[in-house]
């Protein structure tokens, strides 16, 4: 066998040490690349910017879209949907809302991260309006009802019948950062 | 080969403590990274003990459930980056000029360095253990958000100890690597090259590859705590998945470092006591250079119930069974080396075949976890741990026994206790199977790693395991006297130790004289 490469400083070899330092930040945004277009963690796109669903709607076909309110550990917020679950046909714009109290003596800033399962689905669903694209605030013993706006696009796969969206609210009082 | 005083760079070793301290000599630094990787042994063995003592009977006894953790964190962290890393460093370091008919490694200054990185890395390491919070408790995987939301203070020092003992094994890895590069005495081509030195290019290429992003994933981690990043924080737009790709990125790759040297000492001695040739030479080189890029794209198989499209687990199953194969011609390889060979069995010999059973199993279990479906059973239970124990300990601590038992001889130029070190060898093989085998049965059962308690029905055989654990760790204490007596008065040692011995190294005088090689050896085609 005949190696070409003959490392006779470490000159070459420092030089895979720091393209191997790079790669491990690199792969932070091929994560984040890889699971967009696949869809695989389940992180919702964006607030939709195309032009907004025709009412008449086209497609006759109906989905079930359950919605689910998870609090991470330590918030001390009451958090849950104002409805479970709603039928709704394809490209049909809907509302609907989360109730939310802070339980806590102290204001209290969260973000709510979603979650869209099966996986595949992720693609088509589009938010117009949603509380998870802000940071929230609350007050002590504030109540509040966050608004959501979404439609399914008519595109869906036919294998889709069912959707979950959840929320998770995370406690980021202490971490402010611009956004997510 | 004679020790020449001609010129004053033919000096022997200087007197007193400075010698440790300033020395460039490869044989000093091997002989400092050995007995670095012999006291952490015990350290990291003590904190098994405890573990193991903890799991005798179920229920509370001992340990708080916090220390539990923090004490299986830092015998994994221990054992992998202070006692496995550092000893077949130090073995590298003894055997590679010696193997290769060099004078010395290539880049003297630097191996010092690289070695004095590391008792400052694991006092920093060691002291979290006196600190307020205690020390790291999140495993020796580190998972965040464990590691870092809900880490102890400790942490950051975790981070720069690891940061120090990355440092520490990329410069021993390129050392290694311009070495073999350039000292290798004329005709001695990259082929010809002894399989140790081989396995040792190979793992110092994955070293320099992988331990990068291990820095890169610890670099973040330290983001995260302290600068406000959201790099694994779901609540600032980061993924808490995103953690375990990149480490186990890293830390596939990782395994195999801990591996394949072992692969090189066994390839080193079957032929010695088989009397034979090493069979199939050139394809245990191919395949170990096939293991080494298979292992950067299998690092997903560890995760498999993370959360994974079908396809992908199916890739990342298939490619992790690939890995059987290369796997499997060495094997073979070896076992075809000792058939029909006039073999016997001194004390490396009997370590080095040890490993070939022994490992085989740890492997036959590594294939049984690969399997997606099944793993979804087997995923955190005590079977990964049997598996894992079974590839480490008699693997890459039987592989690492077995060359100090070989090579020892020409270190200090005294010969061992034969039956000491086979008491040592049967009671070690013992105690191993009595500790890990019946964790196969109980994590099949499902009992969960990293659990100071459990359900009663596991309770025999984790009692069984605790003393198996108990006669290997006193075993231990038997290879210390024999390593000590040996150095202080053993018999006075031939120059080939070893009646089929083959090897530039056995062409010097026992002990190995502080300066070896000052002139290139030839090498003949043989």
């Amino acid at each position: 066998m005949s190696l070409s490469l003959k490392p006779t400083t470490p000159a070459g070899l420092v030089a895979i040490v720091v393209v191997m330092f790079a790669f491990g930040f690199m792969l932070v945004p091929l994560y984040d690349v890889f699971c967009e277009i696949t869809g695989l963690n389940g992180k919702t796109s964006e607030q939709y910017q195309g032009a907004l669903p025709i009412s008449s709607i086209e497609s006759t076909r109906t989905i079930k879209v359950q919605f689910v309110a998870n609090r991470n550990d330590s918030l001390p917020w009451h958090f849950s949907p104002d409805q479970e679950e709603i039928q709704l046909t394809l490209g049909e714009q809907k509302q609907t809302a989360f109730h939310v109290v802070n339980t806590y003596n102290k204001a209290v800033v969260a973000q709510a991260i979603p979650s869209v399962s099966p996986a595949e689905a992720v693609a088509y669903l589009h938010k117009i309006e949603c509380f998870c694209f802000q940071q929230q605030p609350l007050e002590p013993s504030e109540e509040k009802s966050f608004p959501l706006v979404f439609f399914i696009d008519s595109e869906l796969p036919e294998e889709i019948s069912k959707l979950t969206l959840s929320y998770t609210l995370f406690d980021i009082s202490g971490t402010q950062t611009a956004g997510m | 080969m004679s020790e020449s005083t001609a010129t004053p760079h033919h000096h022997g070793p200087a007197k007193g403590m400075m010698r440790w301290v300033l020395t460039t000599n490869h044989k000093d630094i091997g002989t400092m990274y050995l007995v670095f990787a012999l006291i952490l042994f015990f350290v990291g063995g003590a904190m098994a003990m405890v573990i193991r003592a903890e799991l005798f009977q179920p229920g509370l006894q001992l340990v708080q459930p916090d220390f539990f953790n923090q004490m299986t964190t830092m015998h994994g962290l221990i054992m992998v980056f202070g006692v496995i890393m550092p000893a077949f460093v130090g073995l590298a370091n003894w055997q590679v000029p010696l193997m290769v008919g060099a004078p010395d490694m290539a880049l003297p200054r630097m191996n010092n360095w690289s070695f004095w990185l590391l008792p400052f890395a694991f006092t920093m390491l060691l002291s979290t253990l006196f600190m307020d919070g205690g020390a790291p408790n999140f495993g020796w995987t580190f998972y965040a958000p464990l590691s870092t939301t809900y880490a102890p203070p400790s942490v950051t020092f975790f981070i720069f100890a690891i940061h120090m003992m990355g440092v520490s094994s990329i410069l021993g890895a390129m050392n290694i690597i311009v070495t073999l590069f350039n000292m290798r005495a004329p005709g001695m081509s990259l082929m010809k090259m002894p399989m140790f030195c081989w396995s040792w290019l190979i793992t110092a290429f994955l070293l320099i590859a992988a331990m990068p992003v291990l820095a890169a994933v610890v670099t973040m981690m330290l983001m995260d705590i302290h600068f406000g990043t959201s790099f694994f924080n779901a609540g600032g737009g980061g993924d808490p998945v995103l953690f375990q790709h990149v480490f186990w990125f890293f830390a596939h790759p990782e395994v195999y470092i801990l591996i394949l040297p072992a692969f090189g000492v066994v390839s080193q001695i079957i032929p010695t006591f088989a009397r034979k040739r090493l069979f199939g030479h050139d394809s245990m080189v191919y395949a170990m250079i096939a293991i080494a890029v298979l292992a950067f794209i299998v690092w997903a198989h560890h995760m498999f119930t993370v959360g994974m499209p079908l396809g992908g687990e199916l890739f990342f199953m298939y490619s992790t069974m690939l890995i059987a194969i290369p796997t499997g011609v060495k094997i073979f390889n070896w076992v075809s080396t000792m058939f029909k060979g006039s073999m016997t069995f001194e004390t490396p010999m009997l370590f080095a075949v040890a490993f070939i059973v022994l490992f085989t199993i740890g492997g036959f279990s590594g294939l049984m976890l690969a399997i997606a479906p099944a793993d979804f059973q087997y995923h955190d239970t005590y079977f990964v741990v049997a598996h894992f124990h079974y590839v480490l300990v008699p693997g890459s601590v039987f592989g690492i026994m077995a060359g100090v038992y070989y090579w020892l001889p020409k270190w200090c130029g005294k010969m061992y206790n034969e039956s000491l070190g086979q008491l040592h060898f049967w009671l070690s093989l013992i105690g191993v199977n009595l500790t890990f085998f019946p964790m196969h049965f109980v994590g099949l059962a499902g009992m969960p790693r990293r659990i100071p308690d459990y359900a009663l029905q596991f309770a025999d055989f984790n009692m069984l395991t605790s003393v198996g654990a108990f006669l290997f760790g006193a075993t231990q204490l038997i290879f210390l006297y024999i390593v000590i007596t040996t150095v202080r008065n053993g018999k006075k040692a031939e120059q080939v130790t070893w009646e089929g011995a083959e090897g530039l190294e056995w062409t010097i005088p026992s002990p190995a004289p502080y300066h070896t090689f000052q002139t290139p050896p030839t090498v003949s085609d043989k």
